[in-house]
């Protein structure tokens, strides 16, 4: 049977086994929108800006582990979903983006909502394709899906023009997979890497396993706690990896990083032996390069040759897939005998003892991490947690103990103010069963605040916890510690009635001005079971971020809350902000 | 250091755009660059000159080989290998000056491809460095104009 480009398109999507998309319609994608109303196996939410489609397939990816997808127009619609997109990137994950584009007969004539979307994505996308002929169509999109969810994932964007989903020809079926010569994701480990890691593995006195996003991408949570357990090695995780090893079990001291425990710190610092399990050495983590680690051998773990050596020189490499690399490490590990690292925890119970989460509380006021905690207690740590990008986040990744993978879900490499409400919506589509929050801060949350309106008409209840301080915070802090207290541009006047806001959207609004009515509003939000409730809750607006390590310092150089040694830096440490 | 990559890609429109936005982008530098099919029609052989230290070179031989549309990278900097590079130059060769011309495009092995009332058009062949010292041989204020095509090269054993 002979069939338009639209409808070849719903159909490979569903032998794909996509059953959520997140778009936006417009002029080149209307015959597309024409084959997904005869199609009732894909729901399709129509949300209120593309960016908020593509933060909702990403959050959707994220929880579920598959594919996210997004349709959005040509032109404006492209280019409003490029910081998903980005975003999406930045912490590898997987999905297709599917945009409209004028037809190829006009292409390159400044045409109505013409704009180059290939040109435009290049650097911020895995991979992309123009289709102008209909004939390419069902392999590219096998090919689109195939590079978006092997290897290290990420966004691939599909830019098809208005002639291709018209053009009619005999569709053929879907293919089961497809060969590239170009693009081979399947990588085996390399036994004489795993024999060398081993050797140091052995030997070392002050080991610790430094893990990340990968351990989550890679669904490695089993063999990453396996791994550990076995060794007996400390663990710490960063921004990305958080879930994939228990935060709550003993051998976990935490985030590391810029604003991670001061023991994950400095076991970095001091260690002998670092194990990065898909982790790739951001400058959030690094810090100063010059003072990064000076007594560590590295064996690094990356299924993506390019993260390897990029920041930081390491001894060992293993590329592959963390499941794989962390099994052949067991295998080879098996009968041997490890150092006696019983020193070593010691010194890290005392660092440890220094307790770098500890806060001061203040009458009359409440404190952002009690809110946190507080919601952890009320959610029994089983949320699924989204958040925006600010203090808020940092408060939301250090006080809510994450014990499995998939239920912390930010935007840690792009660092997206606005991810945090449509990757909820996401989220709740995901995991319907599920409890989901989204932890984010006034400034954040009116970036995509259109979305509460998604929110209702598909029925995702989430609990947005908002973390008001009435300050760009995150901002307003760094100004307090690096620019003398000249608070340029980071307190916003005029912000709106969050409660009203609500329930304008035909949700629930409450207002949390005192302690004591903070856990009561947390619970009674956690109750309305499937309604969506707005919590505005007023936070010390002073309240900054600690532990801290500031910009151009080493781990060893960290700050801690409550001392008077003010955080400073030089040009160069400013440099890296 | 002076690295000299080779790369096969698909040849696909957009291709060429990746691989120099990826230049760009991560601020690598490129010396000059070379693209054109290969005997097999599919694919492109492109050559990249580029100058940096091994780690950056390391890095940008990784992210080429990320790519989607790059089928293979070889940095040829780091094997037996073959490069060279043409060049045609033009002259200006007036009636005093012409012997001496001669004798270095003679030196060079240069070939006179085209000649009007006062000038030659010299093709010069070979690895950079000789191209360089053929124009540096002739007097500066008599080139009028020069066109190199950038190092084309290829690994000198038959597999690598
Ligand atoms: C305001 C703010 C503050 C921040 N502060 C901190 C901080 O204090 N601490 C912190 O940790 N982060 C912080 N971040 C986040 C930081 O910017 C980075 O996003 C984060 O550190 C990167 O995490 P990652 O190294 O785990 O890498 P990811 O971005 O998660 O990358 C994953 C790595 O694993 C590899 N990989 C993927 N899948 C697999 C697989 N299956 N097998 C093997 N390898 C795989 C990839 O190739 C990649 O190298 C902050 C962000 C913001 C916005
Ligand atoms: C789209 C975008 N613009 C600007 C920034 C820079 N930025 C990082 S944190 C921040 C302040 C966020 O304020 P708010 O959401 O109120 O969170 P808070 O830090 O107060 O908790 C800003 C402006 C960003 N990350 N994203
Ligand atoms: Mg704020």
């Amino acid at each position: 049977m002979k069939l338009n480009g639209a409808q070849i398109l719903v159909n490979c999507l569903q032998s794909e086994g996509i059953d959520h998309i997140f778009g936006y319609p417009g002029g080149a994608v209307l015959h597309i929108y024409d084959a997904l109303n005869a199609c009732d196996k894909i729901k399709h939410i129509l949300v209120r800006h593309e960016q908020g489609a593509v933060h909702g397939a990403d959050g959707y990816a994220r929880v579920s582990g598959k594919c996210g997808v997004a349709l959005v127009t040509s032109g404006p619609g492209l280019t409003n979903a490029v910081t998903g997109i980005a975003t999406a990137y930045m912490d590898s994950i997987p999905m297709v983006v599917i945009s409209g584009q004028v037809s190829s007969a006009v292409i390159g004539n400044d045409a109505f909502q013409e704009v180059d979307a290939v040109g435009i994505t290049r650097s911020c996308v895995k991979h992309n394709f123009l289709v102008t002929d209909i004939n390419d169509l069902v392999n590219v999109v096998k090919k689109a899906f195939h590079i978006a969810t092997t290897g290290r994932p990420g966004p691939v964007l599909i830019d098809i023009t208005k002639d291709t989903t018209i053009a009619k020809i005999e569709f053929s079926g879907y293919p089961k997979s497809i060969n590239m010569r170009s693009y081979q994701p399947e990588i085996k480990i390399k036994t004489t890497q795993i024999t060398k890691a081993v050797a140091l593995i052995v030997q070392a006195k002050k080991p610790i396993i430094y893990s990340g996003g990968g351990s989550v991408i890679g669904n490695a949570d089993k063999i990453l706690r396996v791994f550990t357990r076995h060794t007996g090695f400390p663990i710490t995780q960063t921004l990305m990896g958080l879930g994939a090893y228990p935060a709550s079990d003993k051998q976990a001291l935490g985030m590391l990083g810029m604003h991670g425990t001061y023991e994950s710190n400095m076991a970095m610092h001091d260690s002998d032996c670092i194990i990065a399990v898909g982790a790739r050495f951001d400058d959030r983590i690094t810090g100063n390069l010059d003072k990064f680690c000076p007594y560590a051998k590295i064996i690094h773990i990356d299924i993506d040759p390019s993260s390897v050596g990029k920041t930081v020189g390491v001894n060992v490499s293993i590329i592959g897939q963390v499941n794989d690399a962390l099994s052949a490490l067991m295998q080879a590990l098996k009968g041997k005998q490890l150092a006696d690292i019983s020193q070593w925890w010691a010194q890290i119970e005392t660092w440890r003892s220094v307790d770098s989460m500890a806060y001061k509380t203040k009458a009359g006021v409440i404190k952002p991490q009690s809110v946190i905690e507080a919601l952890y207690e009320v959610t029994k740590g089983e949320a699924i947690v989204t958040s925006d990008v600010g203090q808020h986040q940092m408060w939301a990744a250090q006080y809510y103990l994450f014990d499995k993978p998939r239920r912390w879900i930010n935007s840690g490499g792009l660092g997206t103010m606005g991810f945090g409400l449509p990757a909820a919506m996401g989220a709740k589509l995901a995991a319907p069963e599920m409890d989901v929050a989204c932890v984010t801060g006034e400034g954040s949350i009116q970036m995509m605040l259109q979305e509460l309106s998604t929110m209702l008409q598909y029925d995702t209840p989430v609990k947005i916890i908002n973390l008001n301080n009435g300050y760009l915070g995150m901002v307003r802090q760094w100004q307090e510690f690096f620019y003398d207290k000249r608070y340029s541009m980071s307190y916003m006047d005029a912000l709106p009635d969050f409660v009203k806001l609500a329930e304008s959207y035909g949700h629930i609004g409450i207002k949390v001005e005192k302690e004591a009515d903070l856990k009561p509003a947390l619970i009674e939000a956690f109750k309305q079971k499937n309604r969506t409730v707005f919590l505005d809750i007023l936070i010390d607006p002073s309240e900054n971020v600690f532990p801290m390590i500031p910009a151009g310092a080493g781990h060893h150089e960290m700050l801690l809350a409550g001392r008077d040694d003010m955080a400073s830096t030089n040009d160069e440490g400013l440099n890296l902000v | 250091m002076r690295h000299i990559i080779s790369l096969q890609l698909e040849n696909e429109s957009g291709a060429l755009s990746r691989v120099a936005g990826l230049f760009s982008a991560r601020g690598f530098n490129i010396e000059s660059l070379t693209v054109a099919p290969t005997n097999d029609e599919t694919l492109s052989r492109m050559t990249i000159v580029s100058i940096g230290d091994d780690d950056i070179v390391e890095q940008i031989v990784k992210q080429l080989d990320k790519l989607i549309d790059v089928v293979r990278v070889t940095n040829l900097t780091a094997t037996g290998h073959i490069e060279r590079e043409l060049a045609l130059v033009k002259i200006d060769v007036s009636p005093n000056s012409q012997a001496e011309i001669d004798k270095h495009i003679d030196e060079y092995g240069g070939k006179i491809v085209g000649v009007s009332e006062d000038t030659y058009t010299v093709e010069v062949a070979g690895k950079s460095q000789r191209v360089d010292d053929f124009l540096v041989s002739i007097d500066a204020s008599k080139i009028l104009e020069v066109s190199r095509t950038g190092v084309t090269g290829v690994c000198q054993k038959r597999e690598y």
